[in-house]
């Protein structure tokens, strides 16, 4: 219902509010299948970041939706045709949590019953993520490290001398310095917080690069803008972010060099179990610089162009 | 000492509860950006600690505890906050508040009515 109505509206303004209100929602529902992990890091980045970033995107565009030229009608049939094809498809689905799902063969019992012996750590979640399907993981982190590139390619960051660090734009704000001075450093700390604690609680390297960059947007926000640029310069941020791939990708070439498989954790200790969390550590330390300072990098690109005119 | 927690907890869930809908109300029935603004502060900043309040006094002591009335501080200094910057940014952005003049009887100009 709430995608309906972001379709409808062309407030683009509420378009975004409703986008923040449907990432909460879906984080709920998260929670309520029993994936905590998945809430979480869709918790920080649907309803958190994401929404910064459109509303500062929002504002070098139009805030009302332009309406289209003339009827879609040829790409109304292929989504309908392709729609009615998916939800023909999803009848023939096994019921959720069916024993006998093909999901639940082949791979997953060996996760499940073993994970917790040969990686020796409670989460299995990250067990899951980080050493026995290590190589998407890095996938996505070379995603998101793309992702940043495109950005930086395509938008670049302006150096403007009209900025004015520790100037807001609204006026004088007590009120809001005051509560963001003592909520800063609890943010980074819950930032590190979870990136270490992946291993036994809800957690990992995604979602804590997130809440780091979160503290640091925040302190832009309040403090006016060009204050995280002064304290983050961006080209910092640049060789981070290559800097986190290259560790994920460091510990893979190392197990190479080493004699065994590509991302195989166990060449890192003399003890199998050691090497999977030294691994797994390390790969997530990766993760976690690296989308930091992706998302870090875009909120530069995006917010300080209004002011360059 | 137990039933009285039980019944203590009991009124601050009904409490809370009740507030979330007042507030929810207020949301959509209040004529003026403002007034909305409070209501929604006021689900926020009393309505939700009220809540925990009475969910922490059905548990014991133990690490959850003090993770519920962590969140609970949290969620007493950022929830204010939060009213205080929306409302702060629209009067930077030009609206005023619905104001009725007593001695002449008409409603204020500028006024954020939508």
């Amino acid at each position: 219902m709430i995608a309906v109505a972001a379709i409808l509206l062309s407030d683009l303004f509420a378009v975004v509010m409703l986008f923040g209100v449907y990432s909460l929602l879906t984080a709920v529902l998260f929670m309520n299948l029993d994936a905590v992990d998945v809430a979480f890091t869709e918790a920080a980045v649907g309803a958190g970041v994401t929404t910064v970033l459109m509303l500062s995107s929002l504002h070098l565009t139009k805030r009302w939706e332009a309406l289209p030229r003339r009827k879609p009608l040829i790409s109304l049939l292929v989504v309908g045709i392709t729609g009615a094809a998916l939800v023909y498809a999803v009848q023939d689905a096994p019921l959720l949590g069916d024993p006998s799902a093909p999901v639940h063969q082949h791979v997953t019992p060996r996760y499940v019953e073993q994970g917790a012996t040969e990686v020796g750590m409670p989460n299995l979640v990250t067990a899951v993520l980080a050493s026995y399907r290590g190589y998407d993981t890095f996938g996505e982190t070379v995603v998101i490290f793309t992702a940043g590139l495109a950005v930086m390619l395509l938008l670049g960051i302006q150096d403007c001398s009209r900025m004015r660090p520790g100037v807001s734009a609204i006026g004088d704000q007590v009120v809001l310095r005051s509560v963001v001075k003592v909520l800063l450093p609890l943010i980074l700390l819950f930032g590190l917080y979870v990136q270490f604690h992946g291993d036994f609680g809800a957690g990992g390297g995604f979602q804590a690069g997130v809440i780091f960059a979160t503290a640091f947007v925040l302190y832009d926000l309040v403090f006016g803008d060009g204050s995280a640029r002064a304290v983050v310069p961006p080209g910092w941020l640049h060789r981070l972010a290559a800097l986190g791939v290259l560790i994920y990708g460091g510990v893979g070439v190392y197990s190479l060099l080493a004699g065994r498989a590509f991302l195989d954790y166990s060449a890192l200790a003399a003890d199998p179990v050691h090497g999977q969390h030294l691994g797994v550590l390390l790969v997530e330390l990766g993760v976690g610089i690296a989308v930091f300072s992706v998302v870090l990098l875009i909120f530069y690109a995006f917010a300080g162009r209004g002011h360059c005119r | 000492m137990t039933a009285i927690f039980e019944i203590l907890s009991g009124l601050c869930l009904f409490l809370g509860g009740v507030l979330c809908v007042t507030g929810g109300v207020g949301l959509l029935r209040m004529p003026d950006f403002y007034a909305r603004v409070h209501a929604s502060g006021v689900t926020e900043t009393l309505a939700a600690p009220l809540l925990l309040f009475g969910l922490a006094l059905q548990m014991e002591w133990s690490l959850d505890l003090v993770k519920v009335f962590m969140i609970l501080i949290l969620v007493l200094a950022t929830n204010p906050t939060a009213t205080h910057a929306m409302a702060k940014a629209t009067l930077h952005g030009g609206q005023r508040p619905l104001v009725f003049d007593n001695d002449k009887g008409t409603k204020g100009d500028d006024s954020s009515k939508p």
